[in-house]
C-alpha cells in the first residue's frame, strides 16, 4: 500500500505536464488579458503605462463595440431557437422507422462535420448578386438581384441562413441520444389513452427533453460567440460593421489595428460574457440531475 | 371501419416520411452543388443541364495555384500531433484526478474545468505574445501547444476510469503492477470507447479549426488545409468559382470521406462525447 505522501506526489506529478500547458495558455493569459487592458499602448517613445479603466473608458464610447454587441446578441437569436427547432424535428425524423433512415439522418449531420471556412466559401456563392444561386432562382421566379451580404440590412440574416445550415444537424445529435432514452412504454400508454402523437409530444416528450434543451442552447450560446471563421470569406464583418462580431472585432483590434490593450478590454468583456454562461451552466447542470 | 382507421394513418406517416425526405435533399443540396461546380466547366456553375460535360479541370487549376497536398501534410501533422498529445496528456491527468485524492485535487479540477469555457481561441492576443516569446510562431508546433492539454478530454477520461472497479487495479497491484503499468494494463483498455469518441472529436475539430491556426502561420510549410482554403477562396484573388468549389472539396475530402466511411462511429462518439 502506498503511503500518504507518496499519493499526494503521485498525484501531481501525474497531472504535472497538462498542469503547466494549461496554466501557460489558459490561466496566464486571462489573468494577463485583465492586466494588460489596464494599461496604455506603448510606442517607441512613451512607454505602456497604468491608465486603470481608460480603455474600458473609450469602448464605452465606441460605437462599433456597441454595434459588434448588438450583431452578437441578434445572431444568437436569429440562429439558436431556429436550430434548436429544426434539430428537434430532424430528430423526431429519424427516431423512428423510415425507409433510408441512415441517409436521412447522414444527410442532416453531414454540414456539421465540414470547417465554417469551407461552408462560406459554398454559400459566398449562393449570395454573390446576380450571377450566384439565390438571385438565379430569384430572377427565374420574377424577383430582381440584391445584394445580399453587401446590404447591411441583409447581410446578418444571410449568415445566419448559413449558420443554422451547419449547426442544425449538430443538435440533432443531442436530441437523438435523449430521445433513445425515453421509454416506450409512455408512448405506448399514451397511444392506449388516446392522445394524440402532437400531444404526446407536447406533454410528454417535450418536457422529458428540457434538460437536452438547456444543454443545447448554452452551448450554442457559447458557439455563437467563439466561431467567427466565416466572416473572414464571407464579409470580413462589413459592410460597415453590420455583420461584425465581438472576437472578429477582437481580431482586427490587435492584428490589424495593433492596438494590443484596447484588445485586452474587448477580451476582458468576452471573458465575462463566458463567465456568466459558466455560472448558468452550473446551475443549469444542477437541474438536469433532477431529471435523470 | 378497419381500413377507415388506417387510411388517415397510412397517409400521415408518408406525409412525414417525405417531409423527412424533402429536408434531407434541401440539407444536402448546398454540398451537391458544390461538387456539381466543381465537376463541371465553369459556364456550366449556374446552368444544371444534365448532359453538360463532366471535367477535372477545376482540380486541375486549384492544384496548380495552391500547394493543396501540402496543406494537407501539414493538417495531418498538425492534427494527429495535437492527438497523440491530448491521449498522453489527457490519460495522466484523468487518472490523477479520478484515483488519486491528492491535497488540492478539487481546485485543481476545478481550474482544469475553466478551459471549457475559456477556450485558447478567444485569448489569441495573450497566446500569440507567449509563442512570439518561445519562438513557435509560424510553426504546427506551435498551432497545437494551447490545445493539448485539453479539459474536455480530461473530463470525459475521467468519468471513464472513475466507472472502472476499483477490484482489478487492486488485483494489477498484487500482480505487480506499478502506477503507470496499472494505468496501461486496466484503465487505458477498459476505457477504450471513451477514446475513440474524443478521437474523433479532437480529430474533425482540429481538421477544421481555422482562427489561431490563422494568426499563428504565415507559410506554405506550416498553413492548415482550412487556412490554405481561407487565403485561396478571397474574394479579391478573383478565381472562379468552379476551381473555390473544386479546391473546397480538395480541403474537406479526407476528412468528409471518413465521415461517410465510419458514419456510425462519428455520431456515436459526437453523442457519448456530448452527453458525459
Amino acid at each position: 500500500m502506498q503511503t500518504n505522501t507518496s499519493k499526494h506526489i503521485h498525484g501531481w506529478l501525474l497531472l504535472m505536464p497538462a498542469a503547466i500547458l494549461l496554466i501557460a495558455f489558459t490561466h496566464y493569459p486571462t489573468v494577463a488579458t485583465i492586466v494588460n487592458s489596464l494599461f496604455s499602448k506603448g510606442t517607441a517613445i512613451r512607454p505602456s503605462r497604468f491608465v486603470g479603466l481608460a480603455n474600458f473608458e473609450r469602448m464605452l464610447d465606441d460605437p462599433i463595440f456597441w454595434k459588434v454587441l448588438a450583431n452578437n446578441g441578434w445572431f444568437a437569436l436569429g440562429t439558436i431557437p431556429t436550430s434548436i427547432a429544426l434539430a428537434i424535428v430532424m430528430a423526431l425524423f429519424v427516431n423512428r422507422s423510415l425507409p433510408g433512415r441512415s441517409l436521412v439522418r447522414m444527410a442532416y449531420f453531414t454540414p456539421t462535420i465540414l470547417p465554417m471556412i469551407a461552408v462560406a466559401n459554398i454559400w459566398l456563392f449562393f449570395y454573390t448578386p446576380d450571377i450566384g444561386l439565390v438571385d438565379q432562382i430569384a430572377s427565374g421566379l420574377g424577383f430582381s438581384g440584391h445584394n445580399w451580404l453587401g446590404d447591411p440590412r441583409t447581410v446578418l440574416p444571410a449568415i445566419m441562413v448559413m449558420t443554422i445550415w451547419k449547426e442544425a444537424g449538430f443538435f440533432m445529435i443531442f436530441y437523438l441520444a435523449a430521445m433513445q432514452n425515453v421509454p416506450p412504454e409512455l408512448e405506448e400508454a399514451s397511444k392506449l389513452e388516446g392522445a394524440s402523437r402532437w400531444y404526446y409530444f407536447r406533454r410528454v416528450m417535450f418536457p422529458l427533453l428540457m434538460p437536452t434543451t438547456l444543454f443545447v442552447l448554452i452551448n450554442a450560446v457559447l458557439n455563437s460567440f467563439k466561431l467567427v471563421d466565416h466572416l473572414f470569406v464571407l464579409t470580413k464583418g462589413g459592410p460597415d460593421n453590420a455583420s461584425n462580431l465581438l472576437l472578429y472585432y477582437i481580431f482586427e483590434t490587435a492584428f490589424s489595428y495593433f492596438e494590443t490593450h484596447f484588445a485586452a478590454a474587448l477580451t476582458v468583456v468576452l471573458l465575462l460574457l463566458l463567465a456568466a454562461m459558466a455560472l448558468l451552466q452550473f446551475f443549469v447542470l444542477d437541474k438536469r440531475v433532477h431529471y435523470r | 371501419m378497419n381500413r377507415s382507421r388506417s387510411f388517415p394513418k397510412v397517409f400521415y406517416a408518408s406525409l412525414e416520411t417525405g417531409a423527412a425526405w424533402l429536408l434531407a435533399l434541401v440539407w444536402v443540396s448546398p454540398l451537391v452543388y458544390a461538387f456539381w461546380a466543381a465537376f463541371h466547366p465553369g459556364e456550366y456553375a449556374v446552368n444544371f443541364n444534365l448532359l453538360a460535360p463532366l471535367t477535372l479541370e477545376n482540380f486541375r487549376e486549384a492544384l496548380a495555384q495552391a500547394p493543396f497536398p501540402r496543406y494537407a501534410l501539414n493538417t495531418f501533422i498538425l492534427v494527429s500531433t495535437i492527438l497523440l498529445a491530448q491521449l498522453i496528456l489527457c490519460t495522466l491527468a484523468a487518472y490523477a484526478f479520478s484515483r488519486y485524492r491528492f491535497r488540492g485535487h478539487q481546485v485543481a479540477f476545478a481550474l482544469v474545468l475553466v478551459q471549457l469555457m475559456i477556450t485558447p481561441e478567444i485569448l489569441i492576443v495573450e497566446n500569440y505574445g507567449t509563442l512570439a516569446r518561445i519562438n513557435l510562431i509560424d510553426t504546427i508546433l506551435g498551432i497545437g501547444l494551447p490545445y493539448m492539454a485539453s479539459a474536455f478530454g480530461i473530463f470525459l477520461l475521467r468519468q471513464a476510469f472513475k466507472s472502472t472497479p476499483k477490484e482489478l487495479e487492486d488485483a494489477a497491484r498484487l500482480e505487480g503492477c506499478g502506477t503507470l503499468g496499472v494505468l496501461w494494463r486496466v484503465y487505458v483498455p477498459l476505457a477504450r470507447p471513451t477514446y475513440l469518441a474524443y478521437g474523433l472529436v479532437s480529430i474533425s475539430h482540429h481538421w477544421n479549426n481555422f482562427l489561431w491556426p490563422l494568426i499563428v502561420t504565415n507559410s506554405v510549410e506550416t498553413r492548415p488545409l482550412t487556412v490554405g482554403l481561407g487565403v485561396f477562396g478571397a474574394p479579391e484573388s478573383g478565381v472562379n468559382w468552379s476551381v473555390i468549389s473544386a479546391a473546397t472539396l480538395l480541403s474537406v475530402a479526407p476528412l468528409l470521406a471518413a465521415f461517410l466511411l465510419f458514419q456510425r462511429q462519428f455520431v456515436q462518439s459526437f453523442m457519448t462525447a456530448g452527453i458525459k
